[in-house]
């Protein structure tokens, strides 16, 4: 496949000017966090030093590690919460059969009509009469289960040889050791973008952190900032981008790792 | 006969047992976590609560029809509407051009690729602060350029000409890396072999943009722009780092105006009558696009 130069030209000039566009918000935040108060006031693009003052004073106002550490455990907690819980009743879905199954299948189907945001005041007061109010569980179990997680893990155990199954059933294999042994191993790219994709919507989760955390003891990160945005005044932004970057760094490396296995497997989900 | 007829049936509902076994967790959380909080908002949609948020009195439909007389919440439906159609159409566009560019197939493409993907990476709340600052009427970049250019300053999202607006702006910035990801996979997805004919024809790149990368990308935009309506209509984070709802409730979005209504001012009913609507909202929207989406989407 060619591709004439004029036209390779104009492309290449296509991709820069609106990845540029695309990327500034995030580079404009980056040159910030090395600010101090008179260089934002004085209106300058590029810090005069790129001295790490606004990163210490961010550790220093806010517990930012402890907030890190909270969104790591949250964050890894649902991703294997979700793994568990949903590639068990995705292998449930393909290789049990069962009276029953569309029934329940159509329960799964109808989670995702339901906005959680449309649930969210029974939840609160359920979290809160199980007295789970600043707890990790709190903040992660009613996110195990998950539709979208069963179907794409469904999709991908379709396509694993029916023979596998009657193989170990005449191997003596039991159903479990079956799923553990042989439908877990063969299925790791899905299980890896299901993984990666819950990891990241968690981190990133704002409404739920906030309406369960009253404290700082489990509170994430993204509340953190939120904290952070609205105690700086003035001319202490270079403090609150600093903060900023340090939250997004993980995501973005994830992001960056994963992209095209996340794409790959997003893009399968969507389709059936 | 029913003492030798019962290990048939032990014996033959085997499967169901096991299946259940697989399936507990999954129908417990969503027992718990999604059906009952959705029969309990609809049933406390009926009732004024104390602030327990148990129900007290009943009013039957009251709480709806206080709904529908109130301006507030008819402003926060409009308000909602137009942020909807801000943002959807634009986000949509743009993170289609952009999956095209990134998917021809030239040296150094796997970096615009991150790029334009990397807003998934980055949190509501985070790039709320940073449009925040961009915003602000003094330091932020927009005024400065602004004025740069001797034109007069706007008071981003202080002036409720200007603060839907706004925040659409940042919201589309930040679904863009999602959509695209999404676009990009579906492109990726299409036979070469049905361009390589095309091509043989001598047809241009716009005609083969129509006539084969459109119809084959439809499941694909199907999916997205069903995706995006949901995302579209759930937006909290960006409105309570940006604006809170103001100036003048031009922002006061749906979710904002339940979470508001049920956790600052503790008025449980009328929030879960609000909570239905967005319910209604969402059914009707998802059920609207697979209808639609059965005649016009061209499946492989």
């Amino acid at each position: 496949m060619t591709t004439s130069l004029p036209k390779k030209i104009w492309i290449y000039f296509l991709l820069i000017s609106t990845s540029f566009l695309v990327f500034f918000p995030v580079m404009y935040a980056f040159l910030i966090s090395f600010m101090t108060g008179p260089e934002l006031l004085q209106g300058k693009f590029l810090p005069q030093s790129f001295s790490l003052d606004n990163y210490i004073k961010v550790f220093d106002r806010l517990p930012l590690l402890n907030y890190l550490l909270n969104s790591f455990i949250v964050s890894v907690s649902v991703m294997l919460g979700q793994l568990a819980v949903c590639s068990l009743a995705a292998y449930a879905f393909v290789f049990i059969h069962f009276k029953g199954r569309d029934f329940i299948f159509f329960l799964f189907i109808s989670t995702m009509m339901i906005p959680w945001e449309a649930t969210m005041i029974p939840n609160k007061f359920t979290i809160q009469k199980l007295d789970w109010l600043n707890t990790y569980q709190g903040l992660t179990l009613p996110f195990f289960a998950l539709a979208f997680g069963t179907f794409l893990l469904r999709q991908h155990f379709k396509t694993i040889p029916k023979e596998l199954h009657e193989a170990s059933q005449i191997a003596g294999l039991s159903k479990f050791a079956f799923f553990r042994r042989v439908i877990l191993p063969v299925s790791k790219t899905s299980l890896v973008t299901l993984g990666a994709y819950g990891f990241l919507t968690t981190w990133n989760m704002y409404l739920w952190p906030l309406l369960i955390t009253t404290n700082k003891s489990v509170r994430t990160v993204q509340i953190g900032l939120k904290q952070l945005q609205s105690q700086e005044t003035g001319t202490e932004w270079g403090v609150v981008m600093a903060g900023v970057i340090v939250v997004i760094i993980p995501t973005l490396l994830l992001l960056f790792l994963g992209q095209k296995q996340l794409q790959k497997g997003l893009s399968q989900g969507a389709l059936k | 006969m029913t003492s030798l007829e019962k290990p048939g049936i032990w014996k033959k509902t085997a499967n169901g047992r096991t299946a259940l076994l697989y399936l507990l967790p999954s129908i417990l959380l969503f027992s718990v976590f999604v059906f009952y909080p959705m029969f309990r908002t609809i049933y406390l949609s009926f009732f004024l609560t104390d602030q327990n948020g148990d129900a007290a009195i009943w009013v039957g439909f009251e709480n709806y029809s206080y709904l529908l007389e109130s301006t507030a919440f008819i402003n926060s439906m409009k308000a909602t509407g137009l942020f909807v159609l801000y943002t959807v159409p634009i986000g949509i566009v743009l993170a289609l051009f952009f999956a095209l560019l990134a998917n021809e197939k030239l040296k150094g493409i796997g970096f615009f690729r991150t790029v334009y993907s990397s807003t998934m990476g980055i949190s509501v709340a985070a790039s709320s602060v940073i449009w925040l600052f961009m915003f602000n009427p003094s330091m932020g970049m927009f005024n400065r350029l602004l004025s740069l250019l001797n034109l007069p300053q706007i008071q981003w999202l202080l002036d409720p000409q200007w603060a839907l607006l706004s925040v659409s702006i940042s919201t589309i910035w930040m679904n863009i890396g999602f959509s695209f990801l999404i676009l990009l996979g579906g492109l990726q997805n299409i036979d070469e072999h049905l361009y390589e004919s095309s091509r043989i024809d001598g047809a241009g790149y716009f005609y083969r943009l129509r006539r084969i990368t459109l119809p084959m990308l439809s499941p694909t935009l199907f999916f997205i722009i069903t995706i995006s309506l949901i995302n579209a209509f759930q937006s909290f984070g960006q409105i309570d780092i940006l604006t809170q709802g103001g100036p003048s409730a031009s922002t006061n979005l749906i979710v904002y105006s339940i979470y508001r209504e049920a956790f600052i001012n503790y008025q449980f009913g009328t929030a879960s009558a609000q909570a239905v609507t967005l319910f209604i909202i969402i059914l009707v929207v998802t059920i609207l696009q697979f209808k639609l989406g059965e005649r016009r989407v061209h499946y492989q």
